[in-house]
């Protein structure tokens, strides 16, 4: 037998040196066996940094995983809904798998590295459901989630920043597109992506060369007012973008123990992900009986009356709740770029149509004492953040 | 251009053969295409030395259905029936069962042989029922599905309370615990697993051997029968009756693949690059097979492949044929038992000591066997005196640790002759010609993956609705235009032709209700 130390506690990412020595406040958890920080010093102005300037955040522990072989592209055709013989290489493409059911197992970016080599991103680990589709397909699968670091560039200035550090011809690099450079001899490659909605790349190395990127990002982004921030700012970020998590907007159908509780891509608002020209692909079948016979629920983008919060509020049909609820809300924050009230949710079908008005139940603390209030909330179809910076290529230098 | 047909049935095994006939009957316009030069899949006769010919698999008749019999107006001619069971004593103190008696045991073993016989009766009859419809799906709103379920609980409450509760209690439950709360002689403890276990990778102790043994029953009592001119007669007949309605059979025409196009079966490729269209395709091949090498994991969903990738399918029996100049000599036998059913399991021990090795990969030294001489009562298998002994041995991995080399044949075609030696002295010197069929052979001759005589192993978690896997029990596989009708699909083996009637009246009434 062989012997081998197992690492016990939480994993170091490869900033993780970094990161430390900017952390003030000692606020981290636990995401995928590794630490990650909820903020390095306040939350609210990591946010403005995402907002304003550069904001850098760590995403190693992302997972991540390789798809090759002959077979790789037909293999993610039959694995995901969309039609991936769209994406190109040197694309990226957002993507959402489902079972047999066609319930959402988990959505995350597909990368075309290079014709016929994938990589599959995704908040969740799914080797065995990846290794169980690949039957019967020349494909192989390697788990790669700690062979790169990961780190996202995002905010109005992250251009300006990353052109400082000398990357030619990233201007060029379209919304959803991937490119390759050297960096102090080792390939870094940046793919304009990112989970806040706005201008951004994300930036991915070896393990090694992560310090040396970080600080080289950091001297570039000095006079751009370049931060690292933690998960807080980026939830708050990630919700006025009008994004999913897992966990939060839908459970994970794998986890999922209760009949119901779990969303199909359809009750997700990503039917255009959804390419029923595909002859197969996994939860085609039940997929287009549920389009045939419509979804037990739809998800909603509500634009909230007041400045309360509406966390885990239900969400009924009129403000005297005199009827059952009509569903949920699944994240909910105060907008502080668009000064709004903003919040997802989940509500049963056919509720929550894009203009539909719904009340929102919202419970609050004073001086603790709880009060309650009904407050009217619109459906909306547009993200709740959408600047034009976000597409324009080539970006402006903020 | 190709001629477009209705339906193609893959493979003219029994349950083929039966699909195809009555799908004719319903004026489909129906092609089979089998592989081999002959009909009838693993029911076949044929010669393995010179002037000598045997069941080359299935080997007794116990289970074909009288709702096929009825539906094709069989008539099967029977050169045996209703055997007898004689289990094999060292001392010549052997066992006869039939029906619901035993004979050589004790009065109490009698009585309670009586009213075991009887309640497994009452159940088999119970499960037969099912095993003539298609299984219903759990889950759905269709109301020939909720009838059926329905149907199946009141029969269950029919049987009265506590017959209700032992059934219930009985049916995942093992063999070797019932014989053992029941009887006292290790002879006919070991029969009854025997019957418990045979075609299955299970000894007596594996949990539902005693649904096993209540699946044997369900075919006819657990009578059973040699055809005149051995089991390859039932298959002329079969495809007697096929062509009569219409079927045209082909056979020497191995299929390569099943074709998709679109998202549907539209047709099959033949090994020769022959190509047959049609709106229906109907695999008489076993699932594993069928789905993942005649059409392909890739057309499926992961879900689904990954449950046939998974499916238990290793065949664990196998078949031993012997030429011999005249009958051995079994002390304690008269004549006429020649023609019984003979069995050599002396006790449950022994039945689950000769599983022991084939869970690690290792055949039997001291096997399980069952035996026929099929050429007593029929004169056309061997030359005038001769005769041929054709017998199912257990346990023979398929998945031999070392592979079924000529060498590891050999020693266990020798364990199988030294345990029938022990009864039958001079078999040694009977013997002209031999030929083992190991589960690797029968994958090889029959193109049943595993070699397993169920195509699919017969548990609880593979059996009703369930088989051969979750989501595909109603012989419609999730590929538009694919079905299943061989003994990996409801109910399972054995040469029954429950499988292809019901895979039958499927497909045409779907078609009535589209």
């Amino acid at each position: 037998m062989i012997r081998q130390p197992v690492h016990q506690g939480r994993l170091k990412t490869p900033f993780h040196s970094r990161l430390e020595k900017l952390d003030f406040v000692n606020e981290w958890h636990e995401w995928k066996g590794y630490s990650t920080p909820d903020s390095l010093y306040c939350s609210e102005l990591e946010y403005f940094a995402i907002r304003n300037a550069t904001a850098v955040f760590d995403l190693s522990p992302m997972t991540k995983y390789r798809i090759s072989g002959a077979d790789s592209l037909e293999y993610l055709n039959r694995l995901v809904t969309r039609d991936m013989g769209k994406i190109k290489p040197g694309r990226v493409a957002y993507a959402v798998w489902c079972d047999d059911q066609g319930q959402v197992i988990d959505d995350g970016t597909i990368f075309h590295l290079r014709e016929g080599e994938y990589r599959i991103c995704s908040q969740e680990r799914h080797l065995e459901w990846l290794q169980a589709s690949a039957i019967g397909f020349d494909v192989t699968i390697k788990h790669e989630t700690d062979d790169i670091a990961g780190l996202a560039v995002q905010g109005p200035t992250s251009f300006s920043v990353l052109s400082n550090m000398g990357l030619d011809g990233l201007g060029d690099l379209k919304p959803f597109g991937l490119t390759h450079f050297d960096f102090q001899g080792s390939e870094l490659m940046i793919s304009r992506t990112g989970f806040t909605g706005d201008l951004g790349y994300e930036l991915w190395i070896e393990p090694d060369k992560a310090e040396a990127l970080w600080d080289a990002l950091f001297e570039a982004g000095k006079l751009h007012g370049i931060r690292a921030i933690g998960v807080h700012a980026l939830e708050l970020a990630r919700v006025e973008a009008g994004y999913l998590a897992p966990y939060e907007e839908f459970l994970p159908v794998d986890e999922t123990v209760r009949t119901g509780h779990s969303r199909s891509p359809l009750e997700l608002g990503l039917e255009w992900l959804v390419d029923f020209k595909k002859p197969n692909f996994n939860g085609r079948r039940a997929l287009a009986e549920e389009k045939r016979k419509g979804s037990n629920w739809r998800l909603v983008k509500l634009d909230i009356e007041g400045n309360k919060v509406a966390v885990s509020s239900f969400i009924f049909e009129n403000k005297k709740a005199s009827k059952a609820a009509i569903g949920f809300v699944t994240s909910a924050v105060w907008s502080p770029v668009c000064k709004q009230n903003i919040a997802l949710g989940s509500v049963r079908a056919p509720h929550g149509k894009p203009g539909d008005n719904v009340w929102v139940e919202i419970y609050y603390q004073r001086e603790m004492h709880w009060s309650r209030y009904m407050a009217k909330a619109t459906v909306v179809d547009k993200p709740f953040w959408f600047p034009p910076r976000r597409s324009a290529t080539p970006p402006g230098p903020y | 251009m190709t001629d477009k047909y209705d339906a193609i049935v893959v493979g003219a095994g029994h349950n083929g053969l039966v699909c195809s006939a009555l799908l004719a009957k319903a004026g489909k316009r129906v092609l089979v295409l089998e592989a081999n030069e002959q009909v009838g899949g693993a029911a076949i006769t044929r010669e393995f030395a010179d002037g000598y010919s045997v069941s080359a698999c299935a080997h007794l008749l116990y289970q074909l259905q009288p709702e096929v019999r009825k539906d094709l107006k069989l008539s099967t001619r029977l050169a045996s029936e209703d055997m007898t069971t004689i289990a094999l004593h060292v001392d010549g103190k052997h066992l006869r069962l039939k029906g619901h008696e035993v004979e050589g045991v004790s009065d109490e073993d009698r009585e309670q042989y009586r009213q075991f016989r009887k309640r497994m009766t009452r159940f088999s009859d119970l499960l037969r029922k099912y095993l003539n419809k298609p299984p219903p799906r759990l889950g759905t709103k269709n109301f020939k599905d909720l009838a059926t379920l329905g149907q199946l609980g009141l029969d269950m409450r029919l049987l009265g309370k506590n017959e209700m509760r032992e059934f219930l209690r009985l049916i995942g439950m093992n063999i070797h615990d019932e014989v053992n709360e029941r009887f006292d002689s290790p002879l006919l403890k070991g029969a009854i697993s025997l019957d418990s276990v045979l075609g299955t990778h299970l000894g007596p102790r594996s949990p539902n051997t005693i649904m096993t043994y209540l699946y044997r029953q369900a075919g006819d009592h657990g009578r059973s029968g040699v055809p005149a001119g051995g089991m390859g007669s039932v298959s002329n007949e079969l495809a007697h009756a096929a062509r009569a309605a219409g079927v045209t059979i082909r056979t020497a025409m191995p299929v390569k693949r099943v074709i998709v196009e679109n998202g549907r079966a539209t047709g099959v490729e033949t090994e020769s690059g022959e190509r047959f269209d049609c709106l229906t395709v109907i695999s008489n091949a076993d699932p594993k097979r069928t789905m993942m090498e005649l059409v392909g994991a890739k057309h499926f969903e992961t879900g689904f492949a990954r449950r046939i990738h998974h499916l238990r399918a290793k065949g664990n029996a196998a078949k031993l044929h012997l030429a011999l100049d005249g009958l051995p000599a079994i002390a304690g036998l008269s004549k006429k038992d020649y023609a019984e059913r003979i069995v050599i399991a002396p006790d449950e021990d022994y039945v689950e000591r000769a599983f022991n090795p084939a869970k690690y990969g290792a055949s039997s030294p001291a096997p399980v066997i069952e035996i026929s001489f099929p050429s007593f009562r029929d004169e056309t298998l061997a030359p005038t005196g001769k005769h041929v002994m054709s017998a199912v041995v257990q346990y023979a991995p398929y998945a031999l640790k070392g592979g079924w080399t000529d060498a590891a044949k050999a020693e266990f075609e020798a364990a199988v002759i030294r345990t029938i030696e022990r009864y039958a002295p001079d078999i040694s010197e009977r013997i002209t010609a031999s030929e083992l069929l190991t589960p690797a052979d029968i994958e090889r001759e029959f193109h049943i993956t595993g070699g397993h005589w169920h195509h699919a192993e017969l548990t609880l978690d593979q059996f009703l609705f369930v088989r051969p896997v979750a989501s595909a029990a109603q012989y419609s596989m999730p590929l538009e235009g694919l079905y299943l009708c061989g003994a990996g699909a409801h109910p399972g083996g054995g040469v029954s032709g429950a499988a292809g009637r019901n895979a039958a009246r499927t497909i045409l009434n779907r078609e009535k209700a589209a």
